[in-house]
């Protein structure tokens, strides 16, 4: 029988150490909601999303009561609105039209965000996913809800660098569009290579063509309690230090497991993936930087730091996957400089470079996420620092992403606020130097070569 | 058998656990296992309860032991025990 030390551990997890579930997230497809008739696709897609998930919210609040553990999110994602809208959308203002309809929905089940505002360009772009694209701006600004992305590459295509730059004009134009706001809406805005089917982590979720017609994933969190359990391991060697993470990272997937299992059974919906990523908040004890720094970096961006998140990232996964048979998502690391505090801490000291940040990418998901850059920052600098991520996904056969927001009407030096989860970011010097005529090339960056790995 | 953790912690004073138990046997609330330390003066109760023939529903039983807690100045937290043994074993 459990004894009282096992049970304080976990209530203690949950009280002092900041463990939850990050999201119970509902994938709901929308191909059925596709036809030729814009009034139709709309009405379908309301009623479809309203019935689905109408429960969502309510069975995640009594999965909380019952097992004391908190669920900070409950979310959908959907199929591709590209895909959904293609035969009944004939510019992008019927896909803004779109974007209200789902804003509405999610505001009836009573979710924070849906997912699902995509287009996969990841060789090419149909005329649907060029108009999807094109009314990205207007759609995120005029809702609240709404989140987006589009897939620009992937390993077994390369990139679609025409994508990578239309997507470097649509980061701008977005917030361009939200401005006063400081340009939240690029907040809302992910650009992915390799995008994965199943995640559950907003703003990239949706809902993808390879999935049943609904599904649960969870995505669970926890670098407070990470971090706590490495206080224990100070001074260790690499042997205990990874014992201890893959320890933590077990327990606290088997909770995500347990909520998965129990809120798949009580929505009678399929089970999909638990998602093992650390994802931090802005809150303090609730950061990947302080787990960094707690395995012995004085700050995350000293020497030191792409081994120690690489090692980090690892761990995790070897303990996660032995608490859940069924992994996906993303699952790893998040590092966002906004959401995280010791993130903000570190590029307040000068410590962290956004070159930096992109060598960290290369070893833990997902990308250069939540970064502040100024808001005279041009397109095509976006599209190249775009195409710098994409390529690094591509080549090592991982997802990487980017959410830039180019914050605008401040520089250097200023604070961009986007409140609560999202936090509030300095806004972090760019490479002043063009890339104007490389992404202007036009064309595909072709697949890499799977041999020969150097 | 549908067992629930419920955990008491708090300054230590005459009675909690006479409080708790009445309250769990007026409303069929059966008692499997109880253990409790004291920490740095803090008294930490925690109690395996069988809620199958319980007269309340299980989220009646956590509301109601909450109001109990507080009456008495501490906090009494009533949990489904698979957050536990998911955790702790494989």
């Amino acid at each position: 029988m459990i004894n009282i030390y096992e049970v304080n551990e976990t209530n203690n997890m949950i009280q002092h150490e900041n463990l939850d579930v990050r999201t119970i997230t509902m994938g709901i497809s929308l191909l059925d909601c596709a036809c030729s008739d814009l009034a139709q696709v709309k009405d379908r897609i309301y009623q479809k999303i309203t019935t689905t998930a109408k429960d969502l919210v309510s069975t995640g609040e009594a999965i909380e009561r019952d097992f004391g553990i908190p669920i900070v999110n409950k979310r959908i994602s959907v199929t591709p609105i590209a895909l959904v809208g293609q035969a009944a959308c004939q510019g992008p203002e019927d896909f803004v039209s779109i974007a209200g309809v789902l804003d509405q929905a999610a505001k009836e089940v009573g979710v924070n965000f849906i997912g699902g505002y995509s287009a996969l360009v990841s060789k090419g772009m149909t005329r649907a996913d060029e108009h999807l694209i094109r009314s990205i701006p207007q759609a995120l600004a005029q809702t609240e809800r709404v989140c987006s992305s589009v897939n620009v590459g992937s390993t077994k295509t390369g990139l679609n660098m025409d994508g990578v730059k239309l997507m470097g004009q649509m980061v701008k134009e977005t917030a361009e569009a939200t401005r006063e706001r400081d340009s939240l809406g690029c907040a809302k805005l992910v650009i992915f290579c390799n995008a994965p089917d199943d995640n559950p982590f907003m703003a990239g979720a949706f809902h993808g063509v390879t999935e049943a017609d609904a599904v649960i994933h969870v995505g669970v969190s926890g670098p407070g309690v990470v971090k706590v359990a490495l206080e224990k391991a100070r001074g260790e060697n690499f042997e205990v230090l990874c014992e201890t993470i893959k320890k933590t990272a077990f327990k606290i997937t088997r909770v995500g497991q347990l909520v998965a299992q129990e809120a798949s059974r009580r929505l009678k919906v399929p089970f999909g993936i638990i998602d093992l990523s650390l994802a931090p908040t802005p809150a303090v004890g609730d950061s990947v930087a302080e787990i960094l720094e707690e395995i012995g970096l004085e700050r995350v961006g000293a020497p030191g730091t792409t081994a120690a998140l690489a090692m980090l990232n690892d761990q995790v996964k070897k303990g996660g996957v032995m608490a859940s048979s069924y992994v996906g998502g993303l699952s790893g690391a998040f590092i966002p400089v906004s959401e995280d505090q010791g993130m903000i801490d570190a590029v307040n000291v000068h410590a962290l470079t956004l070159e930096k940040l992109e060598a960290m990418t290369c070893v833990c998901s997902v990308g250069l996420d939540m970064i502040a850059i100024p808001g005279d920052t041009s397109a095509s600098t976006i599209a190249g620092i775009i195409a710098d991520e994409a390529a690094i996904g591509m080549v090592n056969q991982k997802t990487t992403a980017v959410r830039l927001i180019p914050v605008i009407g401040k520089g250097v030096g200023e604070t961009a606020e986007f409140g609560g989860l999202l936090g509030y970011a300095p806004v972090m010097p760019v490479n002043p130097f063009s890339c104007e005529k490389f992404v202007s090339r036009g064309g595909r960056i072709p697949a890499p070569i799977h041999s020969f790995k150097n | 058998m549908n067992k629930i953790i419920i955990t008491v912690v708090g300054k230590d004073t005459v009675g909690i656990i006479a409080r708790v138990c009445t309250y769990l046997a007026e409303n069929g609330v059966n008692i499997l296992d109880i253990s409790q330390t004291i920490v740095q003066d803090y008294f930490n109760m925690m109690m395996i309860a069988d809620i199958a023939g319980a007269k309340q529903p299980f989220e009646r039983v956590a509301a109601d032991l909450d109001l109990v807690g507080k009456e008495i100045g501490v906090m009494v937290k009533c949990q489904r025990e698979e957050i536990f043994t998911s955790m702790h074993r494989i």
